[in-house]
């Protein structure tokens, strides 16, 4: 792609496309009887395509408007700040998975799932002033792990049918 | 570096996660005697401290003009929330939980109970 305005429409049909899977995340019934509430991370499919297909700097500024939009729309001040660090680590984590080469896109995309609650609960370590997030932690790294294959195999799914020119 | 390994390592990496996650968990109901007392934060503050020997409902409010609700139940030396405001409902699924350092963290609401033991659990003065 060098067409800078395509560039940029892309980029808007990328966040568009994540904020109506992060709307249709919250009107999906709970898929785990016993830990209800947790999230699939379904706009994550979106940025595990990019990654692969437009690089890093693309991937992460979808990511980042994303957060915010999402914010604005459906959260507060609050939600954001987790929301923000969640998305750092899980960017960071999935990015140097990616580098590495030695993960599919299931191994980068649970990598992002449990990252992004790591950063979450660091989040709310320091604002609700407590250390013991441990439990909550371990419990969010199981769901982490469970949604992120589904998510890496939608990714893959993805990568290997999206046509190149896309 | 071949589908299979890229395969391969996913496993590993997976299973490496859960087994760390569930031995965390198990480690931790393990090792923990019990404690005697709930001390319930909001927001970081100090909201309230309840005898875990006493029997009771408490309902804890949060956020702008207090508009959340977790309602605190101590039963039978067992502390849970019985039903909350909060979108994911983590809270009211976290089993009841009695030993020292146990939490049950409402991440919407920002709401932490936490069992701890305290020295003087016969002092009147807590705020009941
Ligand atoms: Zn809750």
């Amino acid at each position: 792609m060098k067409n800078k305005s395509k560039e940029v429409a892309f980029a808007g049909i990328s966040v568009a496309l994540a904020l109506i899977l992060a709307y249709a995340e919250t009107l999906l019934p709970p898929l785990f009887v016993a830990v209800p509430g947790i999230k699939m991370g379904l706009p994550n499919i979106v940025i595990i395509f990019l990654l692969y297909r437009r690089g890093p700097a693309f991937a992460g500024a979808v990511s980042f408007i994303r957060i915010f939009l999402v914010a604005l729309l459906f959260g507060n001040a609050a939600s954001l700040i987790y929301s923000i660090c969640g998305g750092i680590f899980s960017f960071v984590a999935m990015l140097l998975l990616r580098k590495m080469n030695l993960f599919s896109t299931v191994g980068v995309s649970v990598a992002g799932g449990v990252m992004h609650n790591v950063g979450q609960i660091l989040a709310a370590a320091v604002l609700l002033n407590t250390e013991q997030l441990g439990y909550y932690l371990a419990v969010l790294a199981v769901s982490g792990t469970v949604a992120g294959v589904f998510i890496g195999l939608c990714g893959t799914f993805l990568v290997k049918r999206v046509p190149e020119k896309v | 570096m071949t589908e299979k390994h890229r395969f391969r390592n996913d496993m590993i990496l997976i299973a490496v996660l859960l087994l760390v996650a569930f031995s965390s968990i198990v480690c931790y109901n393990c090792f923990r005697s019990t404690g005697n007392t709930v001390t319930v934060r909001v927001d970081g503050t100090d909201y309230g401290v309840y005898p875990l020997s006493v029997n009771a409902t408490k309902d804890i409010y949060s956020g702008e003009n207090g508009c959340n609700l977790n309602r605190l139940v101590i039963r039978d030396g067992k502390a849970y929330i019985e039903t909350a405001t909060c979108p994911d409902g983590i809270c009211v699924a976290h089993k009841p939980i009695f030993r020292d350092g146990e939490s049950i963290i409402c991440l919407p609401n920002r709401v932490v109970v936490t069992i701890s033991t305290a020295d003087h659990t016969d002092t009147p003065d807590v705020i009941m």
